[in-house]
C-alpha cells in the first residue's frame, strides 16, 4: 500500500493532464448542452410546424441514437463525408453536447409547459411581445423547474466523457489504466479513479443545488438546504425523461 | 344610462360572437355593446360563458366565429372584402395595450417584485421612461394601500394584497377598458372588502370602461350601471342592477339569483 | 453521394444483425438483473435502520455517480486476474455489471412508486393488523408497481443504449461490429450510419411505447 501511494504521487501528474481533459469535455460539453438544449426545447414549443417539427426530430434522433454511435459517427464519418477533421477533443464535446442536449431540451420543454397557464396569460393581457413574455417571465420560472433534472443530465455527462479514451483521448478514465500498470494494483488504481469521478459528480450537483437555490430565491420561495452528504444519495429526479 | 344604439361609438361591440370549445358552443352568436365608461357586470350560472366574453376581450381565447370591436376598430378580424380575415398577431397585441385585465388568480410574476411588475408592461410596452414609470408605480401603490410592499416578492402577500398589486398592474397600463374576472373568488372573506373598496374607488375616480363577473352581488349593485344575465350561451335579460336584483323578469335569472344570494 | 456504397452497406447489415443480437442478449440480461436487484435494494433501503442505511446509500450512489465504462474495465480486470473467473465470458461480466449499474437507477424507480402508494393504504394495513411482509407483497408492491414500470421501462431502453460501452471489454455488440467492419473494409460511413439507424429503429418505437403506458398508467 505504502508503494502505492508512492506510485499514486509520481502518477499524479499524469492523472491531472487526464483530469484536464475530462474536465474540458464536462465543460465544453455542459455549455454545449445547455445552448443546445435551450435552442431545441423552445423550438419544440414554436408555434409553426416549420420550427417544431425539425427540432422535434432532432431530438429524437439525438435521443435514439446511442452516444458512442454518435461520436465514432463525427470522428470516423464526419472526415469522409464532408470531409472535416473536427480533431478528438472537439467530436467529443460535440458528441455529448448533442446527445445530452437532446436530452436535456425534452427537459427544458416539459419545465416550459409546466408554468402556470395564468402567468402565459397575465402577460398576454399586459401585451407583452413573445420574446419579452419568455424571456423575461416564462422561462425564469421555468429554470426553477428543470435545474434538478438538468443536474441529473450533467452528471450522466460527466460519465459520459469517459467515452473518450474510444476516440485516442487521454481522459482521466485513459488514466486510470495507466496507474494500474504502474502500480498492478487494479483494486487500488480503480478505486482512486472511480472515487475522483464521484467527487467530480458531488461537485456538479452542489453547483447545481446552489443554482435551484438562487432560482427559487428569485421567485420568493424558501430554499430547502440539503445536507452536504444527502446530495448525491437522494434520489435522481425522477421526472427527467430518459428513453 | 341605457346601453348606447344611438351616439357616439362604443367601447366594446360583439357583433353575432360565436365561441366553440371541441363539440361545445359557449357563445351563440352573441350581440351586445358598451358605451364609454360604462360599467357592466355579467352575472349568470357557471359555464354560462360571461368569463369567456371577458378572456375573448382579452385575446386569451380565439373567436370561433363573428368580431370583437373596441372603440370602432376590430380587435381580432376584420371584414375585408366580404370576408372574414384575422388580424396579424402584432396588430392584435397594439390593439390590447390599452385593454387590462385582473384575473381570479392574481397571477403576479413570481421572479419580480411588486414594483417590478407594475413597471414591466409601461417600460417595454409602452416605451415608458424607467423613472416615470416607477413614480407611476409609487402612486398606484399608494391608492391600493401598499406602499410600504414595493420591493417584496408576490409569494410574502397574502391573497388580498396580491389581488391590489394586479389591479394597480392593470392600472399601470392606463386602460380605457378593466376586465375584473372574479377577482374576489380566490380570496379569504375577509380580504374581500378591501379588494372591492379598492375597485370602488377606481370606479368613483376614473372614467375607465368595465366589464365585471362577480358574485360580489352588491359589489354589482354599488358600481355597474347594467346587469347582463347569461344562460346558455345568450343574454337572457338585462336592465339596471336595482331592477334585475329586485325584480328580474325571468324565473331562471330569480332563481339563479336567490341561491347566489344565499 | 461518392461516400455512400450500396454493396457495402448491404454486406455489412448481416453482420451488424449479428452484433445486434449481441446487443439485445445484453440487454435483456443487463434489465432482468436490474429489475429484479434494483428491488432489492429499494426494500433494503426501506427497512434498514437509519444507523446502518448510509453504507448502502452510499454505494448505491457511488455506483451511480461514477462512469460504467469504468466499471465496466475495472470489474473486467479483476475476473481476468482471478483464476477462478478468469474463464467467465466478456458479455456475462458485461451483463453483470450494466445490470449492477441500472439497479441503481431501478431502486429509485421502485422507491418513487412505493411512496406514491397513498399513507392511507399503510394505515388501513395496521389497522387491519395485517401481517407486514404479506401485505407489502399482496397490497403495497402491486401499487407501487402500476407507478413503476413506465419508468423502469425508460431506464431499460437506457440501458440498451449504453450497451455499446460494452466494447471496452471486447465484446462484440453492434457498434464494435460495425468498428471492425469499418477497420476492414473502411466503410466507416455505412456502418456507424447503419448501426444508428439500428439503435434508432429500435429504441424510437419502444421510447413511444412506454409514453403511451405512462399516460394510460396515469389516469386510473
Amino acid at each position: 500500500m505504502g508503494d502505492n501511494l508512492t506510485l499514486l504521487i509520481d502518477s499524479l501528474p499524469q492523472l491531472w493532464d487526464g483530469l484536464l481533459i475530462t474536465l474540458q469535455l464536462t465543460v465544453g460539453g455542459a455549455i454545449g448542452t445547455v445552448l443546445i438544449a435551450i435552442v431545441l426545447g423552445l423550438g419544440m414549443l414554436a408555434p409553426t410546424g416549420w420550427i417544431s417539427v425539425p427540432c422535434r426530430v432532432i431530438v429524437e434522433f439525438f435521443r435514439g441514437t446511442s452516444l458512442l454511435v454518435q461520436l465514432f459517427w463525427f470522428f470516423y464519418v464526419l472526415p469522409i463525408v464532408l470531409d472535416i477533421d473536427l480533431g478528438p477533443l472537439t467530436c467529443g464535446i460535440l458528441a455529448l453536447a448533442l446527445n445530452y442536449g437532446a436530452y436535456s431540451a425534452e427537459v427544458v420543454r416539459s419545465s416550459i409547459v409546466h408554468v402556470p397557464k395564468g402567468q402565459w396569460e397575465a402577460s398576454m393581457a399586459l401585451s407583452l411581445s413573445p420574446a419579452r413574455r419568455m424571456f423575461r417571465v416564462i422561462f425564469p420560472q421555468g429554470w426553477a423547474l428543470m435545474i434538478p433534472s438538468l443536474a441529473t443530465l450533467q452528471i450522466q455527462l460527466l460519465k459520459g466523457t469517459a467515452v473518450a479514451s474510444f476516440i485516442t483521448l487521454q481522459d482521466l478514465n485513459d488514466r486510470i489504466d495507466i496507474l494500474r500498470q504502474a502500480t498492478g494494483d487494479t483494486m487500488f488504481s480503480y478505486t482512486v479513479g472511480l472515487l475522483i469521478y464521484f467527487v467530480l459528480a458531488w461537485l456538479i450537483q452542489v453547483g447545481m443545488d446552489a443554482l435551484e437555490r438562487s432560482a427559487k430565491r428569485r421567485l420568493g420561495r424558501g430554499d430547502g438546504k440539503k445536507g452536504l452528504f444527502s446530495r448525491l444519495t437522494g434520489r435522481p429526479e425522477a421526472k427527467v425523461v430518459t428513453a | 344610462m341605457p346601453p348606447t344604439e344611438s351616439g357616439g361609438t362604443p367601447a366594446i361591440e360583439f357583433r353575432d360572437v360565436v365561441k366553440r370549445f371541441g363539440d361545445h358552443t359557449v357563445l351563440k352568436g352573441l350581440n351586445f355593446t358598451v358605451s364609454p365608461g360604462e360599467r357592466v357586470t355579467l352575472i349568470g350560472p357557471s359555464g354560462s360563458g360571461k368569463t369567456t366574453i371577458l378572456r375573448l376581450i382579452m385575446t386569451l381565447e380565439s373567436l370561433t366565429g363573428g368580431y370583437i370591436d373596441v372603440h370602432g376598430e376590430p380587435l381580432t378580424h376584420e371584414q375585408r372584402g366580404g370576408k372574414r380575415v384575422a388580424l396579424p398577431s402584432k396588430r392584435v397585441r397594439a390593439n390590447t395595450k390599452r385593454i387590462g385585465m385582473v384575473f381570479q388568480h392574481f397571477n403576479l410574476f413570481p421572479n419580480m417584485t411588486v414594483i417590478e411588475n407594475l413597471v414591466e408592461a409601461p417600460i417595454h410596452v409602452l416605451g415608458m421612461a424607467k423613472a416615470d414609470a416607477v413614480e407611476k408605480a409609487r402612486g398606484l401603490l399608494q391608492k391600493v394601500g401598499l406602499s410600504d410592499k414595493e420591493n417584496e416578492h408576490p409569494s410574502r402577500l397574502s391573497g388580498g394584497q396580491q389581488q391590489r398589486v394586479a389591479i394597480a398592474r392593470a392600472l399601470a397600463m392606463d386602460p380605457d377598458i378593466l376586465l375584473l374576472d372574479e377577482v374576489t373568488s380566490a380570496l379569504d372573506p375577509e380580504l374581500v372588502d378591501d379588494v372591492l373598496q379598492v375597485l370602488r374607488d377606481i370606479a368613483e375616480e376614473t372614467d375607465i370602461t368595465m366589464l365585471i363577473v362577480t358574485h360580489e352581488m352588491q359589489f354589482a349593485r354599488d358600481v355597474s350601471q347594467r346587469v347582463m344575465m347569461f344562460d346558455g350561451g345568450v343574454i337572457l335579460e338585462e336592465g339596471h342592477p336595482d331592477d334585475i336584483f329586485t325584480n328580474p323578469r325571468e324565473e331562471r335569472t330569480r332563481k339563479f339569483l336567490s341561491a347566489v344570494l344565499d | 453521394m461518392s461516400w455512400w456504397n450500396w454493396q457495402s452497406a448491404l454486406d455489412a447489415l448481416p453482420l451488424l444483425l449479428q452484433g445486434f443480437g449481441t446487443t439485445l442478449v445484453a440487454t435483456i440480461g443487463g434489465t432482468v438483473i436490474a429489475v429484479f436487484l434494483g428491488l432489492l435494494i429499494a426494500v433494503l433501503l426501506r427497512t434498514l435502520p437509519a444507523w446502518v442505511n448510509w453504507l448502502p446509500k452510499l454505494v448505491v450512489a457511488f455506483i451511480r455517480n461514477t462512469p460504467l465504462i469504468v466499471q465496466l474495465v475495472f470489474i473486467y480486470t479483476l475476473f481476468s486476474m482471478n483464476e477462478a473467473l478468469i474463464q467467465v465470458p466478456a458479455l456475462t461480466v458485461g451483463i453483470l455489471v450494466i445490470g449492477i449499474h441500472y439497479s441503481t437507477y431501478m431502486s429509485e424507480s421502485y422507491r418513487a412508486g412505493i411512496d406514491a402508494v397513498p399513507q392511507g393504504q399503510w394505515e388501513a394495513i395496521s389497522a387491519l393488523s395485517l401481517p407486514p411482509v404479506r401485505s407489502f407483497r399482496s397490497i403495497v408492491l402491486p401499487q407501487a408497481l402500476r407507478a413503476t414500470v413506465p419508468s423502469l421501462g425508460n431506464y431499460a431502453v437506457a440501458m440498451f443504449k449504453d450497451t455499446p460501452f460494452l466494447m471496452a471489454i471486447y465484446v462484440t455488440e453492434l457498434v464494435r461490429t460495425a468498428e471492425q467492419i469499418g477497420g476492414r473494409t473502411f466503410a466507416y460511413t455505412e456502418a456507424f450510419t447503419l448501426a444508428g439507424l439500428i439503435f434508432l429503429a429500435a429504441s424510437y418505437p419502444t421510447s413511444l411505447l412506454i409514453r403511451r403506458l405512462e399516460k394510460s398508467l396515469a389516469t386510473y
